[in-house]
């Protein structure tokens, strides 16, 4: 497919997100030396990047909606929900992290640069329609993040985080580097349009070359989502991993890695689509099993989220085995609600943890709805959308996933998932035990008044977790238009 | 303005204005909790008032959109069972803030604040036309529960209140699955348009298909109930519950279960419903029978009382699955009859517990002579509770058991041991507790009612003897509904014994008429 000019304006429109925040990414590494104090100032930059971001990804779909840069790019809905997700995921994380950072002694541009470089290619990776893009995406969103894994230096946890964050990842890469090989070998092709012709044409490759590169890239997305078996990475990366960080793994590459999977699984594979269901099939049960039961175990908060993180990929691959328009809707819809409701929880994390994240563990919840019975409420917000009780997001994100599961017949994985998130019922509920029905511990008893900006890192995310939970047909009915632009 | 919208909505108003008093003063949350349940009481006897006592249909009917896609209403009706179960909520309330007044200290604006979410969610359960937002109320009346008991109670609180909120919770996503498989076989999920269809015969089951479907709601239901075997939660619930919540949770949130039954697995689900009728009515009758035992070797008093609920909800069940017009009537008029009857007893108890500081029966001995009132006021509700005629309970079971006989005689016969057990455990505990000679700590302690108390028992008494006397005011509501329900799940089950050789019409006024 030829490229049309060395410059498009309409193309740099389509790509305006990302030139904003790679700009300004790039701004902030260099007036790092030239701020002598330690300043928020970094933070407020990067927030008002990334609100001019997301104002810019709305405005290219309103106004250029299309392919970009020769159908490498595809800006349509389904890119624009997960561009604004993303960016909507580095705003509240850039919140909690002012009095985070300002606590550890640890403001710096570097900080709010990787972030936003980060964030730069989860964007890229939304919109990408070409799989060298997609891998483009997927590297540069991934290095920035190890480094923010290792963010505390001389923390022997987050050395160990950054480091087998970074081996296991690097290895995955590979995997769907290997994938994309192989399917370039046998279909002449990286443009997921161009691959979806071919594989759904009459001179299909053999199938053996496309399970065997559909099987890589799996392998290579698992990694990204923490979707079991290959998930082992997840515990330890989120707990050594700064809160704020924690936070944004859970929620920001993980919505790009679904944004990338939604995309070429349902675009490019979906003509072998009977081959892989039962992958997926197995990978989301065991997914939703082994995190459930693992997070059951945990008494490190961090820890916790992180399995439970992983039984929530679980669900959204049900989302996926459904095959269908309304499972990729309720994907979308479930990764929003996930975003808010799991931010919100690591925010508290990170308001109650402390100097040197001391406290973590779920004993130290204890009695914080004596001390701080706003942010214990908010809390039980986002432990109940966790849970999946009505009128929060979570629910509903539960509810059409598995009425998109249930409309492909799926009823067995369906009953087990349901069932799975009862087991995951009691590990939410200890946390609220703690709060509510135990006496003060040190750590709620030495809790520090909420700053302004965790105030709104938790109010935001409540905000949205009822608003899906009340009104989800908002955002549900975009997601349905945008998942049948998909193909 | 409709007024069961007003009635749903006043105690969701009042919890969310309560969130805003200050923490300071729990007068004042108290002082708001009474008030709005009163009100939000006045309002649904307005209910009472309009409501048409010729139809068998719903009325107050409420339907708008909610959710556009897929179709979700907030569809809102009540018809002959349903509106007595809303007043049985709305009347108890008040009550149960009466009797916390001075019991809870502790974070008291949460406690009435969780109070009334817990009326808004119990009230909705019963008003729900929309199988969707009948889930949605179901498991909102779950949370404030879960808090109320974790929060509140005794030292095994937190324990009982997480196997309250899981078992519950384990089996309505079961029962969120049949709902979400009745949508995609039906498209909708407003009730009555699936009743619709399914009169038409538009839609119709395989019968493996029904039969799972019907277990994945039934299931749920018989949690909450609870039907042996699936009772183990409710001891422990029970007892380690605030008396309020004992009293929500027995009157009203066991009456849950039995109401979902009765409305959702019989109508839709007839043929599975009948084929699994022996069964079920087996487990009611050995939850009968043998939570009359575990009830009688209980040193606990509120572990008696909550036994012994196990033993009145299987009269419940049973009367349900007889399929009869007097089985079924029976079965609503015991769920009012042991809202009320087990209602005052846990708030006695929760009485004697305010002055005592115990729930062992071998604390006490000889309260009688040191607040003869409160002795009544007890002897009055044991006697209700074991089926004394004039009172409110022996209407409820006589028809069950009269139903029952018309299905099978032998079922009533093993149910009706339950009864004279029910006076075995009831009258002994009331012997150990009343009379013989009272211990100094229980003179010192012991004091009769005061004011507050009195105004929190005389209402559950008089009804009592209301419902005792004049039952007809209650049953011809519910028997216009069940007559409707019945027709709908086409059942007739030839009798086996007709006691009463006239059609079933007559023999139901027969039953009124004692």
């Amino acid at each position: 497919m030829p490229v049309n000019a060395f410059f498009n304006p309409a193309d740099a429109i389509r790509f305006l997100p990302e030139i904003i925040l790679t700009v300004v990414a790039t701004l902030l590494m260099v007036l790092d030396p030239l701020m002598h104090r330690r300043s928020s100032m970094f933070g407020a930059i990067s927030l008002i990047a990334l609100a001019a971001a997301a104002a810019a990804a709305v405005y290219a779909y309103v106004a250029q909606a299309g392919g970009a840069f020769g159908g490498m790019l595809s800006v349509d809905g389904f890119a624009t929900f997960f561009r604004v997700l993303v960016m909507v995921v580095g705003i509240l994380t850039i919140l909690p992290s002012f009095r985070f950072l300002a606590r550890q002694d640890a403001e710096t541009g570097e900080y709010h640069s990787l972030l936003l470089f980060s964030i730069a290619g989860q964007s890229i990776m939304a919109a990408a329609n070409d799989l060298i893009v997609i891998f483009i995406g997927i590297e540069i969103s991934s290095i920035a993040s190890y480094i923010l894994a290792g963010y505390f230096r001389d923390d022997k946890r987050a050395n160990e985080a950054a480091l087998k964050y970074f081996l296991l990842g690097s290895f995955a890469t590979a995997f769907f580097l290997y994938g994309v090989a192989l399917i370039y070998g046998a279909t002449g092709s990286i443009n997921l349009s161009t691959v979806h012709g071919v594989l759904s044409g009459p001179n299909a490759p053999k199938e053996v070359f496309v399970g065997l590169a559909a099987a890589m890239m799996f392998v290579g997305l698992g990694f990204k989502i923490s979707a079991s078996p290959f998930q082992i990475w997840a515990p330890d990366v989120y707990q050594g991993a700064p809160t704020p960080i924690s936070a944004f793994l859970s929620a920001g590459p993980k919505a790009a890695a679904f944004a990338v999977f939604l995309r070429i699984f349902m675009t490019a594979f979906e003509p072998i689509g009977t081959g892989w269901e039962p992958l997926i099939w197995g990978s989301a049960l065991l997914s939703m099993t082994i995190g459930n039961f693992a997070a059951l175990l945990q008494s490190n908060v961090k820890r916790l989220l992180a399995y439970s993180s992983i039984a929530h990929a679980g669900y959204v691959l049900v989302a996926l085995t459904a095959r269908r328009d309304s499972g990729v809707a309720a994907a979308m819809f479930y990764l929003a609600a996930y975003a808010f409701m799991n931010i919100g929880a690591f925010a508290v994390v990170s308001q109650l943890s402390g100097k040197g994240e001391e406290y973590q563990s779920v004993e130290d919840f204890a009695g914080l709805a004596q001390k701080q019975p706003f942010t214990a409420a908010m809390l039980s917000i986002f432990l109940l959308s966790l849970i999946g009780v009505p009128l929060t997001g979570g629910f509903f994100g539960k509810f059409y996933i598995f009425k998109a599961a249930l409309e492909s017949h799926l009823v067995w994985l369906t009953v087990l998932g349901l069932l799975n998130s009862a087991v995951a019922a009691y590990y939410y509920l200890r946390i609220l035990v703690m709060m509510y029905m135990r006496d003060p511990s040190e750590a709620a008893s030495r809790v520090e008044p909420l700053s302004p900006g965790l105030r709104a890192a938790l109010i935001l995310p409540a905000v949205g977790t009822l608003f899906l939970g009340i009104f989800p047909n908002w955002v549900l009915d975009f997601a349905g238009r945008s998942s049948t632009l998909l193909r | 303005m409709n007024l069961l919208l007003v009635v749903l909505l006043l105690p969701l108003a009042g919890f969310l204005i309560a969130l805003f008093i200050p923490r300071s003063s729990d007068s004042a949350s108290r002082v708001w909790a009474l008030v709005i349940s009163l009100v939000t009481f006045v309002a649904s006897l307005g209910l009472l008032y309009y409501f048409d006592r010729g139809a068998s249909g719903e009325q107050f009917t409420i339907d708008q959109v909610w959710i556009p896609s897929p179709e979700i209403h907030f569809h809102i009706a009540a018809d002959g069972v349903s509106l007595w179960l809303v007043l049985l909520s709305t009347f108890l309330t008040p009550i149960c803030v009466l009797i916390s007044w001075n019991f809870i200290h502790n974070r008291a604006k949460e406690f009435y604040a969780f109070l009334l979410l817990l009326e808004f969610g119990l009230a909705g359960v019963f008003i729900a036309q929309d199988l969707f937002l009948f889930y949605v109320f179901w498991e909102i009346s779950l949370v404030p529960m879960y808090f109320l008991i974790g929060i509140w109670g005794h030292e095994r609180r937190i324990y009982a209140a997480l196997k309250f909120f899981l078992y519950t919770f384990a089996g309505s996503v079961l029962m969120l699955a049949a709902i979400i498989y009745l949508y995609n076989r039906t498209q909708t999920f407003s009730y009555s348009e699936i009743l619709e269809q399914l009169a038409s015969g538009r839609l119709t089951f395989a019968p493996t298909e029904q039969l799972l479907l019907f277990l994945a709601f039934f299931v749920a239901f018989a949690i909450k109930v609870p039907l042996f075997p699936l009772h183990t939660w409710l001891p422990d619930a029970h007892v380690e519950a605030p008396s309020a919540g004992s009293v929500m949770l027995a009157s009203v949130m066991l009456k849950m279960g039995t109401f979902g039954i009765l409305h959702y697995c019989l109508p839709l689900f007839p043929s599975a419903a009948r084929q699994c009728a022996p069964w079920i009515a087996v487990l009611a009758i050995i939850g009968i029978i043998y939570g009359a035992l575990v009830a009688m070797v209980q040193p606990n008093m509120k572990k008696l009382v909550a036994y012994s609920s196990v033993s009145h909800l299987g009269f419940v069940v049973l009367g349900i699955f007889s399929f009869t017009q007097l089985g079924m009537d029976g079965a609503v008029y015991q769920m009012l009859n042991h809202g009320i009857s087990t209602g005052a007893l846990f708030a006695l108890v929760g009485l004697l517990y305010e002055r005592r500081h115990s729930l062992e029966i071998a604390d006490y001995g000889g309260v009688a002579t040191t607040a003869p009132w409160l002795s009544t006021a007890f002897l009055i509700t044991t006697l209700a509770s074991i089926g004394l005629p004039v009172l409110n309970n022996f209407v409820g079971e006589f028809l069950v058991l009269q139903g029952t006989a018309l299905a099978n005689y032998t079922w009533a016969i093993y149910a009706a041991i339950g009864v004279i057990l029910s006076a075995c455990y009831m009258l002994w505990m009331y012997q150990r507790v009343f009379y013989g000679e009272a211990s100094g700590e229980v003179r010192s302690h012991v004091l009769d009612l005061n004011l507050r108390e009195w105004a929190a028992i005389v209402p559950l008494i008089v009804m009592m003897f209301w419902m005792g006397v004049y039952s007809k005011a209650f049953l011809d509501p519910v028997g216009k509904v069940n007559a409707r329900l019945l027709d709908q799940t086409h059942v007739n089950v030839p009798f086996r014994v007709q006691l009463n050789p006239v059609s079933l019409p007559n023999s139901v006024e027969a039953g009124r008429a004692r």
